[in-house]
Order: structure tokens, then sequence, then C-alpha cells
């Protein structure tokens, strides 16, 4: 498989409440409701994801591959549902970038290759839906590159990185020698 | 410099060790249980066709949830474990050896200082013996399985210092409780826990066990104690060989230390619907019960059932209580064969069974149906985790007391 890039770029979903500040504490079940848990072709995922978050329930309808979510403190606490990042990735969106993820939310992410990055200063960047946002997984840079403005994150360790340039965890575990 | 999971790590990883780095770490020990186990097979044999598991000698099945299979589906994810374990030449403890996490310790598998993985949530109870377990779902493990590491990221370290002494029937348990009541879900949450203090001294290795074991609880990493004699000694006695504890640096940094004051400790409750909703037993005394559990890898050592047959002495329970007595391991349901342990409580109207989980995960025995009020000595009382009724969580002192009375009972009453 081609190298996978360490710098993305995209339109931006900030997922935000009535005010337009980050939802916090957005769980697993309004990302990933109980009642699809039992959906396992990943690609069938997609048409669920915030489908039990106020006013975000018609996400699936607009979101576009390569785009990017931007998201408020504790994304994805709760249970251990992998559905509940595999329903993003099903979109085609293209990673996340966070306040801060529940801890096996972040391991799921991992775990599937899929970016998230962590960045406290989130809110700085201003961003509005549709702004491009581009978020470096080497440098931890994490720009909106339409309104100029960027803020560090946390770069990618060398785990993630041995786990994101394989496709995933288990992929990685098929490159070991035997 | 380093408090005890950051010298674990270290000594298991050659990435920088610091709170919050992602390593990558070996591991001593790789496990899974039925529960959990069927999906790690299917995920090696999907992703590494043809392919061994990394060392056959560190990988293990450890059977303990539905034990025996009462239910088809079970009993096919447990022969399909087995088959695969005969085609890697990895040993399995079956259904009649216990909870996975205990009997890992008893044969000297999991030994202070080491690191651990199994697809139980409450793997990090070998923080009792200062070791590193953690839980892991069945993609996690596959890959274990198949690399012999995980990838963890290092969790903060506190410091808990338990001041005082508490005094039967005050026990361990509502020591355990007692920490859930103080710091809630929440507090602890990915946090390192290490206890210090006279009162965590003092514990033996079973005791340690039932405040380790709900670590989960509390949503830390894990409860570390650092090792005494008695626990170095009978972890050498289970690997046939000395072993040495792993113990923080004395200028080890802790990103909060908090004291924690147990004299005059009073039996506790955790009430439904979760496990910090902590009360004292008296407060919820005479609340009528239709069942109680004695087990779990909480409170399912012989020590707990000799503080149970020491409440009963002789009585037996209340008519329309059924008791249900699941000891932890096989080697532990054998001790209670002989010393007369499972005769006393079979006397007292119990149901002694054979070695497992019992009912967490809705698993092997002592399920409540809906409107039935349960004491249980386990962990977890969350809505339907051990059936439709509702479960108090309790030391097996307080249960003994409730079976007896028929009704929720702070066991001084009855001591």
């Amino acid at each position: 498989m081609a190298a996978r890039p360490f710098v993305l770029e995209g339109p931006v979903w900030p997922i935000v409440g009535a005010l337009g500040t980050f939802l916090n504490d957005v769980d697993t079940d309004q990302i990933y409701h109980n009642a699809h848990l039992a959906v396992t072709d990943v690609d069938e995922m997609g048409q669920y994801a915030f489908g039990n978050l106020a006013g975000w329930e018609d996400f699936p309808k607009k979101a576009k591959p390569g785009d990017i979510l931007a998201v408020g403190a504790n994304f994805g606490a709760g249970s251990s549902r992998q559905h509940a990042v595999d329903c993003f990735r099903a979109l085609g969106v293209a990673g996340v970038v966070g306040l801060s993820f529940g801890a096996i939310y972040k391991r799921n992410a991992t775990n599937a290759g899929w970016p998230l990055m962590e960045c406290p200063r989130l809110a700085e960047l201003e961003l509005a839906p549709g702004d491009v946002l581009r978020m470096n997984l080497e440098t931890g840079k994490v720009a909106n590159v339409t309104k100029g403005k960027a803020v560090p994150a946390r770069p990618f360790s060398r785990v993630q990185k041995d786990i994101y340039s394989a496709g995933g965890l288990l992929a990685y575990g098929a490159k070991l020698a035997s | 410099m380093a408090t005890i999971v950051e010298k674990i790590i270290a000594a298991h990883s050659a990435d920088d060790v610091y709170a919050g780095a992602t390593v990558w770490l070996e591991l001593d020990v790789r496990a899974a249980r039925d529960f959990g186990g069927a999906s790690v097979v299917k995920n090696f044999e999907k992703h590494y066709p043809g392919q061994k598991v990394a060392e056959a000698g560190k990988t293990f099945f450890t059977f303990d949830c539905v034990v025996p299979a009462n239910n088809i589906p079970y009993a096919n994810n447990q022969q399909l474990c087995r088959e695969f374990a005969a085609r890697q030449g990895v040993k399995v403890f079956d259904v009649d050896a216990g909870i996975g996490s205990h009997v890992l310790m008893e044969e000297g598998l999991a030994r202070p200082g080491q690191t651990v993985v199994n697809t139980d949530s409450h793997m990090n109870v070998v923080g009792a013996i200062g070791c590193l377990g953690q839980g892991m779902g069945d993609a996690d493990v596959a890959f274990a399985f198949r690399a012999g590491w995980t990838w963890l990221e290092v969790p903060p370290s506190v410091k808990v210092v338990l001041n005082g002494k508490f005094k039967w029937p005050t026990t361990a348990k509502d020591l355990a409780l007692a920490l859930l009541r103080e710091f809630g879900s929440s507090r602890l949450l990915g946090k390192a826990v290490e206890l210090y203090g006279p009162a965590a001294e003092r514990l033996s290795l079973e005791e340690r066990i039932t405040v380790a074991s709900m670590a989960t609880e509390m949503g830390a990493v894990g409860i570390f104690m650092p090792p005494s004699d008695e626990v170095l000694e009978w972890c050498g006695g289970a690997a046939g060989a000395e072993v040495e504890g792993v113990y923080a640096d004395e200028d080890a940094s802790y990103e909060a230390t908090y004291e924690l004051d147990v004299d005059g400790l009073e039996p506790l409750v955790a009430c439904p619907p979760s496990p910090a909703n902590v009360k004292s037993a008296s407060d919820v005394a005479g609340r009528e019960i239709g069942s109680a559990f004695f087990g779990s890898c909480t409170n399912g050592r012989l020590e707990d059932f000799r503080a149970t047959a020491r409440v009963m002495s002789g009585r037996p329970a209340a008519d329309g209580v059924v008791a249900y007595a699941v000891p932890a391991t096989r080697r532990v349901y054998g001790a209670m064969l002989a010393e007369g342990l499972a005769a006393e409580l079979f006397s007292a109207g119990f149901v002694v069974s054979n070695a497992g989980c019992g009912g967490c995960a809705q698993g092997q025995i002592g399920m409540t149906g809906k409107g039935e009020v349960q004491v249980s000595t386990s962990n977890r009382n969350f809505p339907g985790k051990q059936g439709a009724g509702e479960t108090y969580l309790c030391s097996p002192a307080t249960a003994a007391a409730s079976a007896i009375m028929g009704r929720i009972t702070d066991p001084r009453e009855v001591a």
C-alpha cells in the first residue's frame, strides 16, 4: 500500500452546540447508538454517525470524503465500541482533532490507523464550518488555513506512526517477521 | 525518580518512559478468556493466516466467564479457542480452573514487576502483587498474541496514603468501597495509584487482591501495592523461583498525594446503580434481599470464605434467601473442601459451585431476575451487569450477616 500522508488537509466540521461552542463529553452512544451495534460491515456504519447527537443527525448526508472533524473535550467517552470510530472512516472522514478524548476512543482510533490528534488550544483557531484545516501528524501543528492561524498539538509518537503507517494495529502485526 | 508503573514499563520498553508517553511494551503474559477469546482467534486467523503466536509459552487461554459452558454459543467459542491452542501449542486453563487473573498469579505466571494483558477489564487486579495487568479488547489481544507486545500510554502516578487501622467486621472490601466513596469513578481516571501507609502495608495478599480488583471501578489504570514479604514469599512459591518486587524510587514524582484515615471505618455498601454510590451498611440496613453472592475476582479467595463462615457461625441463610459461594479458583475450591468450609457453607444452605467468575458479565452463576435484590461481594452493580435485578456490593461479612437476616444487615449486629 502507498505511504500514508503525515499532513492532512480538508474542510472542517466543528462539532458545536446551539451556542457555537464545542460540545463536550459527546459519548459513544451519541456518536453511534447502541441500536446499531449488530452491524459488522464497516461500510454500513457511516449512515449512523452522530445519529443520536441532537442537531447533528444529518451529518452522514453532509459529510464528504476528506473532511476533518474538530471536537470538544472528552470526545468518545463511554463504551469500548469500535463502531464509534469506524462510522467516520466509513464516511471517508480523514481524521479528528479535539480538545481531549476518552481513553478507549483514542486507543480504538489509533488501532484503526485513523488520525486523531489532541489539541488543547483548538478553540484559538476560530474554526467555522468549511474552513480548511491542516493537521501535521509529524510536527503536531494544527492550522486553520482559511484564517491563517496555527496552534501546536501533540505530535504522533513512534507507536502512533508505526501503526498509522501500516494502516492499523492488526495490519502492523502482519508486517512483523515470523 | 520513577514510580512503580514507570519502572515496570521502563523494564519492558525501548522507548522513553514518562507520564503521557506512548510506548511499545513487551508482555510477559498474553492471555484471552472465553469472553472475547473467540474474537481474538478470529482476528488472529484473519490477519495472520498460517502464522504462529510470538511465544506459545507466554500465551494462554483462561476460561472463567461461562464455566462450564451452559449454552451452545459459549461452548462453540471455548472449543474454537481449544482447537486454536492445540494448533499453536498454547496452554488452556480450561473451564475447571477458575478466574484467569487469579490462576495466572497462582501459577507464578503473573509475577511482581511483570506485564500481562487479557480480555478482562479486571486484569489489573495483579496490581495486588505489584504486577502491571491490563484488560484489552480482542483486536489488541490478537496483536499481542502475534507480536508479544502491545502499546500503552504511560499513566500519571498518584499516591494514596492510608492511615489508621480498621477493625473486624470491617474488612478490605470496605476499604475498597471507602476509596470509591472518596474518589468516585472519575478522580482517579487514567491514573496509576500507589498505596502506602500503615493501613496499606499490613494488608494480606487476599486483602490486596480485594482492593486492587476495584481499581477498574475507580477508573484507574491500576492500584499498585509495593509487595510485602508475605506477597514475595507467596509469589516465589507459585513461581518456584525467587521473585523480586519493583518499588518506587524515594524521589519518584507523583501528580498528587492523598491521605485517607481508615480509623473507625464502618462496613459499607455500594448501592445500585454504580459502585461509587457508597453508603454505610447501617444506612441501607433493612432492605429485604432474595439472594447473596459470595465470590468474584474481588472476594473469591479462601480468606473471604473463612470470613463468610465466621459470620455465619453455624447459622443458616434465612428462608427465602438463596446464597451462592463461587471460589475464585480450583485451588481455593480444593482448600475449601479440605478444611471443611465447603461443607460448612453447604450446611448453611449455600449453593457451593465450581470455580469461576460467578454472575459478572451474566456468566456462570448467580444471575438476578427482575425485582430480585442481591447482596454481592463482587465489584460491579451497573444495571444489567449481573442480571435484571438490583445488586448491592459489600464485604463477605456484610453479605453473610444479610443472608442470615434476610435483609441488608450491618455485620456488627450479628458478628
